[in-house]
């Protein structure tokens, strides 16, 4: 078992891209349902319209990338308010089954054979749409040390990456402190209430999904560039979960929170996949248990069992207060 | 009429191959001069009509190029300068309605020109074509699959609403029941050689007692005791969801697996329908079996007790029915019922690690739709989305059909947020 | 009963004590609401007028359909028809935000505290026109500091006026039932409405705390807001309420002052019929 090559992976996952795309994808839940109670299950649907806004204009309409982020805005605003402006007004579960139906429209149309020639059908987009962007990179080549390792375009996309984190988690820290802040979460208590003092909850709400909705599409510029690929089923719902499982891991609710809870989370898996991948090539776990190229399979089952568990026994994740949950209250 | 047809169409066959014999033969002497050439044809249809307007292009030697129509007689000619061999092709799309290539693969006919001055005839037979489905056709066979799908969701969906409104949990992991059923379904039958017969049923037992009695005893009663919050239930079930796909995928494999009988059964053609006698026999008992569901809520003690629980749990508490017991049936029933419809689809389809995410949207859409909560809802809705989903590949490209059922979901959602029999909320 | 003179309670000399009897300054007008739920109807005023500066009591058996009448006024639901007015602006479709927004500002049976905010918090929420709470502003801290500040003073002068002031970093989840229900109305008064409806503030509040409570009511009149406030507990309404109005099923049945309502022969059979064995003093219903 090479024990340092596992660390070096695990380490590089852990402040790596994933941990960037997840962490932002779990910003925007924390500020959709952390902060204001909103049930949205297709923050994947945010993402896949980041994604495919970064590499359409650029491919098929040869736009500059600068403007293909200005477009990918403007989309997720637009998804945002078809989302909202039907479901706002109703209950909770509304929001989520109407959420979780316009993200898996997102995929089926994205990968569909009749937008094949814009959209790239299930095979999706690859090409150079990103140039823009890596021809900044001042690294001419990666980092190699014991604890770290990264290509010279994943370091840029990373030391980018990180900047927009911090930039996106020190606007919201300034949002949640300030009377608007307090706002959301009375709306995240109790709407009638709120009404009673004269606030249009209505907008608010609105305002809190296009937020979260655009952090989101943030998310997904980082996907596609970093890949300069596009694939339509890495948007799925298990993308959206993944991404809850992100939230309350770190306690909703918290601003710095979805980043800690990125970076265990993909500390965990990738250091367990490590383990189970070594242990399978150097037979210390018996072939007719797993498979090689089983290893993966068995990443997501712990995923989803660790869910199960994170709600069951510590749902307010690491950082929660208990009593501050909004998992608690009964729907 | 059809005789002297084909005997007049045989006489001209006839005809044209003593002729194609002869005709060299008979012109055997060499004109190597600039002789006219041309290759022609004449298009008639499986009654013997002219066909005009047909088109026909001609590639040949030293790329020559070509292209004709037949006229009023059907007739049609390409001059040609050179020996060598020519390739020509018919458009089918110019064909009308009903007529077609009798053999579809003879489009192109390839002729080698050997000899100029003889003009060589270019067969393309015509016959009654495969019927172009009507609309009408069409119509009724998608109605008869959109009522077959709209069964498989309600079996799925009867269940979801009951728990819905018996605990309020929106289950996310509803779809594992069906690809368990089906998953056991097929290593009953292909791994411990079972026949399907036996082994479906007994799938559908083992789904009553692993995912409904063992599901709700384990996991969703405790949590129920300790008071776990509906929507913290609710991210439960997804991790379950997650966790069982990812499971299934681990020991079957990614493949549609198909079971050892009756996979490629025959259609049988009844008027306008095409249908397998599976798929009938299926559709049959999960209507016995939705019957049967329906008669135990309206009639058995058991069933009355679990509507009055759905409708108000505390004051059913209160009349003394005891509610743990009632919420321990209904997942024991909805857990059967979706078992079935994972048999049903795997029986018809195969069975994938797929087939339950594959289905949720669709039975959410189902229950939302009918109206969340009740079970007669759930039936119609069912019945709507399953029609919706099938019925809009008329209009739309297949692979976007439960984009349409989806968008109907949010539309009604906008309209009619309590769903077709849902009862309007008091607000206040 | 001491009454504190002033143009709240003199009305009453002019006023017939009728059922939808005209008031000399109606601060709300209502008329032919309906509400029906399925086949029932919940309810069903021809006319009804409050008055300015007053506090009425809407008192009547369980079931008569006053929390449903508030929820229609307010806007926290639809009638199947009628009008009604608040400072002659019609009410009609008017979202309940707006409605509160106007003036009109309600509590709730079921204390709606917002208990994961603190006591504070939950006052400041109640200020109108808040610069912080638009988005881009918020963004800029020293656009809002001030005026948060003065929200602050202001919360926390009411909350010394209501004793809640060493409560104020507390969640509002670790207050009492009284208390919240304090709280509640202490919010309500940093809206700085005309008109204040309190929907059964005495439900579940201990002796002292009640006492508390009246004061409070009484300390509203004085400022000059209207008090509209059904209630169960008639000790309470004969003690402060200027005027009364009675509904039974979803029908307003009789009008004016506590001793007179309390006497008509329709009130008690409405009571009596409900609930034979109620015993209308103070320790009757809860």
């Amino acid at each position: 078992m090479d024990f340092l090559f596992i660390t070096q992976q695990t380490l590089s996952a852990t402040i790596g891209v994933n941990t960037i795309i997840f962490a932002l994808a779990a910003i925007g839940l924390n500020m959709h349902f952390g902060y204001t109670g909103l049930l949205n299950f297709g923050q994947a649907g945010f993402l896949a319209i980041g994604a495919y806004s970064v590499a359409v204009p650029v491919i098929s309409f040869g736009l500059p990338l600068w403007m293909a982020f200005l477009i990918g805005i403007f989309n997720s605003v637009i998804f945002a308010l078809l989302l909202g402006v039907p479901t706002l007004r109703l209950r909770a579960d509304y929001l989520a089954i109407v959420t979780i139906a316009a993200a898996e429209i997102v995929r089926q149309i994205a990968r569909s054979a009749t937008f094949n020639s814009t959209l790239g059908g299930s095979d999706g987009i690859t090409g150079k749409f990103g140039a823009d962007f890596f021809a900044l990179n001042p690294f001419k080549s990666g980092i190699d040390t014991p604890i770290l390792r990264f290509n010279a375009n994943d370091l840029w996309v990373v030391i980018t990456g990180w900047s927009l984190v911090a930039f996106i988690v020190f606007i919201m820290w300034v949002m949640v402190n300030s009377p608007w802040g307090r706002l959301m979460r009375a709306i995240r208590e109790d709407e009638d209430a709120v009404r009673s003092l004269g606030k249009n909850v209505y907008l608010y709400k609105m305002q809190s999904l296009i937020i979260g909705g655009v952090i989101g599409t943030c998310g997904g510029f980082v996907y596609a560039l970093s890949r300069q690929s596009v694939q339509p089923d890495n948007y799925g719902t298990a993308l959206t979960f993944f991404a809850y499982t992100v939230l309350i891991l770190g306690g909703a609710a918290r601003v710095f929170s979805p980043v800690i809870g990125a970076m265990i989370f993909w500390f965990l898996i990738v250091f367990i996949e490590q383990v189970l991948r070594q242990g399978v090539s150097n037979n210390l776990i018996p072939d007719w248990l797993i498979g090689a190229n089983q290893v993966s399979q068995i990443r997501f089952m712990l995923m989803g069992l660790g869910l199960m568990l994170l709600m069951i026994y510590r749902p307010q994740g690491i950082f929660g207060d208990r009593k501050e949950l909004a998992l608690d209250a009964k729907a | 009429m059809a005789k002297s047809l084909t005997l007049l169409t045989l006489g001209r066959s006839a005809l044209l191959f003593l002729a194609l014999l002869i005709f060299p033969v008979l012109l055997s002497s060499p004109a190597q001069a600039e002789t006219p050439t041309k290759l022609y044809g004449v298009i008639t249809s499986s009654e013997d009509e002219p066909l005009s307007d047909i088109g026909i292009s001609i590639l040949g030697p030293d790329g020559f190029s070509s292209q004709a129509a037949t006229n009023e007689q059907g007739d049609w000619e390409v001059p040609i300068l050179s020996k060598g061999s020519y390739s020509i092709t018919i458009n089918v799309d110019d064909l009308p309605e009903g007529q077609a290539l009798t053999n579809p693969d003879k489009g192109t006919v390839k002729a080698n020109v050997f000899m100029l001055g003889v003009d060589l005839r270019i067969l393309f037979p015509i016959g009654p074509g495969i019927v172009q489905s009507s609309l009408l056709e069409r119509s009724a066979q998608l109605t008869l699959d959109g009522i077959l799908l709209g069964l498989v969701i309600a079996l799925a969906a009867l269940g979801l609403s009951l728990i819905f409104g018996t605990t309020g949990l929106t289950n996310f992991a509803h779809g594992e029941i069906l690809t368990l059923a089906g998953l056991l379904t097929y290593y009953l039958s292909a791994i411990v050689g079972l026949p399907v017969l036996a082994a479906a049923p007994l799938a559908v037992l083992l789904g009553a007692l692993i995912s409904g009695f063992l599901q709700d005893k384990y996991l969703w009663k405790p949590l129920r005791r300790r008071g776990t919050g509906l929507i913290a239930m609710l991210v439960i079930s997804i991790g379950l969801a997650i966790f069982l796909r990812y499971f299934f995928l681990f020991i079957f494999g990614g493949d549609t697996r198909q079971l050892p009988q009756y996979a490629g059964q025959a259609g049988i053609e009844l008027g306008l329908l095409s249908f397998t006698p599976k798929s009938i026999l299926t559709t049959v008992i999960g209507i016995l079996l939705i019957l049967g569901a329906t008669l135990w809520l309206l009639r058995t003690r058991m069933g009355k007790a679990s509507r009055a629980v759905a409708d108000n749990p505390a004051l059913a508490s209160a009349s003394g029915i005891d509610v743990q017991k009632v919420i321990r049936a209904v997942w024991i029933l909805g857990a059967a019922l979706a078992s079935y419809a994972g048999v049903i689809v795997t029986i018809n389809q195969g069975v994938s690690f797929l087939m339950g995410q594959d289905m949720l949207l669709l039975i959410f859409a189902a229950v939302t739709l009918g109206g969340l909560g009740t079970a007669n809802g759930a039936l119609v809705g069912s019945l709507i989305i399953g029609l919706f989903v099938q019925l809009s590949t008329l209009f739309i490209p297949t692979e976007l059909k439960y984009v349409g059922a989806l968008i109907v979901l949010i539309l009604i959602l906008i309209i009619r947020p309590q769903g077709i029999l849902g009862k309007k909320e008091r607000i206040g | 009963m001491q009454r504190h003179s002033g143009s709240g309670s003199d009305f009453v000399e002019v006023t017939a004590q009728t059922p939808g009897s005209a008031k000399p300054d109606p601060i709300l007008i209502a008329d032919h609401i309906t509400r029906t739920f399925g086949g029932l109807t919940a309810v069903n005023v021809a006319h009804l007028e409050i008055q300015r500066g007053s506090i009425t009591a809407l008192i009547g058996p369980n079931g008569a359909g006053k929390t449903t009448f508030f929820n229609l006024l307010t806007g926290y639901d639809s009638p199947n028809s009628g009008s009604w007015s608040f400072n002659e602006i019609a009410l009609n479709g008017i979202p309940s935000h707006k409605v509160a927004r106007l003036g009109m500002v309600r509590t709730f049976q079921l204390t709606k505290a917002l208990y994961r905010l603190t006591v504070l918090e939950n006052m400041a929420l109640g200020a109108r026109g808040q610069k912080g709470e638009s988005l881009f502003t918020s963004l800029f801290p020293w656009l809002w500091r001030a005026q948060e500040k003065e929200i602050t003073e202001k919360a926390l002068s009411i909350l010394t006026n209501f004793k809640l002031i060493e409560k104020k970093d507390d969640f509002a989840a670790a207050l009492s039932g009284g208390q919240r229900k304090l709280l509640e109305m202490a919010r309500a008064l940093m809206v700085e409405p005309e008109m204040v409806m309190l929907d059964e503030p005495m439900a579940g509040v201990n002796p002292a705390l009640k006492q508390s409570l009246l004061e409070h009511i009484k300390d509203l009149r004085n400022e000059g807001k209207t008090v509209l406030f059904v209630e169960h507990d008639m000790d309470m309404v004969r003690e402060i309420s200027d005027w009364v109005v009675v509904m039974a099923q979803g029908e307003v049945i009789a009008e004016g002052t506590p001793t007179s309502v309390m006497k008509n022969e329709q009130v008690i059979e409405a009571y009596l019929g409900a609930h034979h064995d109620v015993d209308l003093s103070a320790e009757g219903k809860k």
